[in-house]
């Protein structure tokens, strides 16, 4: 399929904005040429993965983009950096690397995208409309922006995230297209006890089926309560998009391109249903430890991937009080949020119990845990899933409550009640 | 035998070939600094990915796999050539911006049937073609 331009975007590829711009466009159209993409979308807003330091390269191109007079054209928000800037000293990086680091977020602040160091934009007031077309990066940002939202973006790669918000374009393919957001695969949910499907460590481990189950296809899901807020379907997203390639999903009842599971479908036939049923439910919870079952051996706490909204570090201030914690507990969360507690006296009560907060990075993509690699407690999907191959550590998965309790105790304590 | 995939990005290279029996997320599943699949639950744990034609039956997990690919590229420890069973915008894209850079590249192609490539050495050809080197 030949990809066809308008005289606009021909005239950006010519360098009529500069440099810049036409680097970023021959690599947007190459992304729509490679994906099969008739055309380009133009784009409201963009959230850019590509500010944390993963290597010299990616720093080199950010600044290239820099040196060739390269600006957003569209609102961006940045995603984690590598440092938390507002604690230095919490990341240990040698000087070289944390230098590095700061290069890169530099570059990207640079390029005119907003500071908000935090992948949930959307807990920093980036919140596209129902429909919008943007250019999203960061799988759980793009399963969010998509699902929760409505808002239309692919799952973008580090890179062509900032050369679409420098041109203002997407190769218009896939989730931008109403076909390809219809559910293929319908999880019916409703077999679990409600009592289960209400509890909030059900949907992190909802989210680690549902990316093993379906890859990169587009489910509807049945069973999910009505009321469920965004906290869980952000969980859900994000685990999703850790063990599958999950853009987006469907709850039915509950998400805004699914009022019934028939509109989720597009009137058409799933290809596939999947019974959740709880044997099922439990390997998938299962898969998210790592350590030794049997050990009840605890070395840290680490919440806040995606981040932590408010009302999270509400819930865990709630728990926390009037407790002490024995290990490392960390919570990552954006600086937004954080202005937010600070507002409501949070701080101090997290604090005297022992809670760390990491701001603009998060502890599986910086090196902020215990330098002795051990066991990693945690009530996220996403850092259960990534932790052991970033940062050493064996995982043990349980809920907020399981966390507070275990840190308290310094050993695991979970209630297993809640699984049967 | 030749198998035959659609050119993702142009080039021809020859290699090991390395089969994924696992879905693979370069982020958080590929160490830039080695080139060796890191992600301790992945049944390859441990083998390097250089110089192989690496087979992904499917695309999974991290939007950062891109900038991983692009830095095993500067570092010299990319694969010799990548065969996708979906086209996938976030691997390919790092060599894409890997050509930008001044880097070499190295072919990408999706192929439909990975599951009949022969084993052992493989050669991946300019226009797509795929047969035993």
């Amino acid at each position: 399929m030949t990809l066809a331009l308008t005289a606009a975007e021909r005239a950006l590829l010519e360098g009529s904005g500069g440099p810049a711009a036409a680097m970023a466009m021959r690599i947007v159209a190459e992304a729509a040429r490679l994906m099969g993409a008739p055309s380009l979308v133009q784009v409201e807003s963009a959230h850019i993965d590509g500010c944390l330091y993963h290597g010299d390269s990616g720093v080199h191109f950010a600044e290239r983009l820099v040196e060739l007079g390269g600006r957003v054209a569209v609102p961006s928000t940045l995603n984690v950096g590598a440092l938390d800037l507002l604690h230095p000293g919490r990341v240990r990086f040698d000087p070289e690397t944390g230098g590095m680091a700061r290069r890169l977020m530099a570059a990207s602040e640079a390029l005119g995208c907003k500071p908000t160091w935090t992948c949930a934009p959307y807990q920093a007031g980036h919140r596209p409309r129902l429909g919008a077309h943007v250019a999203w990066g960061e799988s759980n940002a793009v399963a969010f922006v998509n699902s929760v939202l409505g808002a239309r973006t692919n799952r973008l790669g580090d890179f062509l995230d900032l050369c679409c918000a420098i041109t203002a374009r997407a190769p218009c393919y896939g989730l931008h297209l109403d076909d390809a957001r219809r559910a293929r695969l319908v999880v019916d949910a409703r077999g679990l006890s409600e009592r289960l499907r209400r509890l909030d460590a059900f949907y992190p481990v909802l989210g680690a089926f549902l990316g093993a189950e379906a890859g990169s296809e587009v489910a509807a899901i049945l069973g999910v309560p009505s009321d469920t807020d965004e906290d869980r379907l952000k969980a859900l997203g994000a685990a999703a998009a850790s063990t599958g390639a999950v853009g987006l999903f469907h709850a039915v009842g509950v998400t805004p391109e699914a009022p019934a599971l028939e509109t989720a479908l597009g009137g058409a036939e799933p290809e596939r249903r999947v019974e959740l049923k709880p044997d099922l439910l439990r390997a998938a919870r299962d898969r998210l430890s790592t350590a030794a079952a049997g050990s009840d051996v605890i070395d840290a706490v680490a919440v806040g991937s995606p981040h932590f909204s408010g009302s999270e570090f509400h819930a865990l201030a709630a728990l926390a009080r009037g407790r002490r914690f024995r290990v490392p507990f960390y919570a990552c969360t954006g600086r937004g949020v954080l202005t937010e507690i600070e507002r409501a006296g949070l701080l101090a009560p997290l604090k005297e119990a022992g809670v760390e907060i990491v701001v603009d990075t998060c502890v599986v993509v910086a090196p902020i845990l215990p330098p002795e690699a051990g066991v990693l407690m945690t009530n996220s999907g996403k850092f259960a899933f990534y932790a052991p191959a970033n940062t050493g550590f064996a995982t043990v998965y349980g809920s907020l409550a399981d966390c507070v309790a275990s840190a308290t105790a310094g050993r695991v304590v979970r209630d297993e009640r809640l699984w049967s | 035998m030749v198998l035959k995939g659609r050119v993702l990005v142009a080039g021809s290279a020859e290699g090991p070939l390395l089969r994924m029996t696992a879905p693979l997320s370069f982020w958080g599943g590929v160490d830039p600094k080695t080139g060796r699949i890191s992600d301790p639950r992945h049944p390859q744990h441990g083998l390097a990915i250089g110089g192989t034609v690496l087979a992904l039956p499917e695309p999974r997990g991290s939007s950062s796999s891109s900038a991983v690919m692009l830095e095993l590229i500067a570092r010299g420890l990319a694969p010799a050539a990548l065969l996708l069973g979906e086209a996938d915008a976030i691997l390919a894209l790092g060599i894409v911006v890997a050509g930008e850079m001044g880097h070499p590249t190295l072919p990408a192609l999706e192929v439909a049937e990975l599951e009949r490539l022969p084993e052992g050495r493989v050669r991946v050809d300019i226009d797509g073609s795929i047969r035993a080197g």
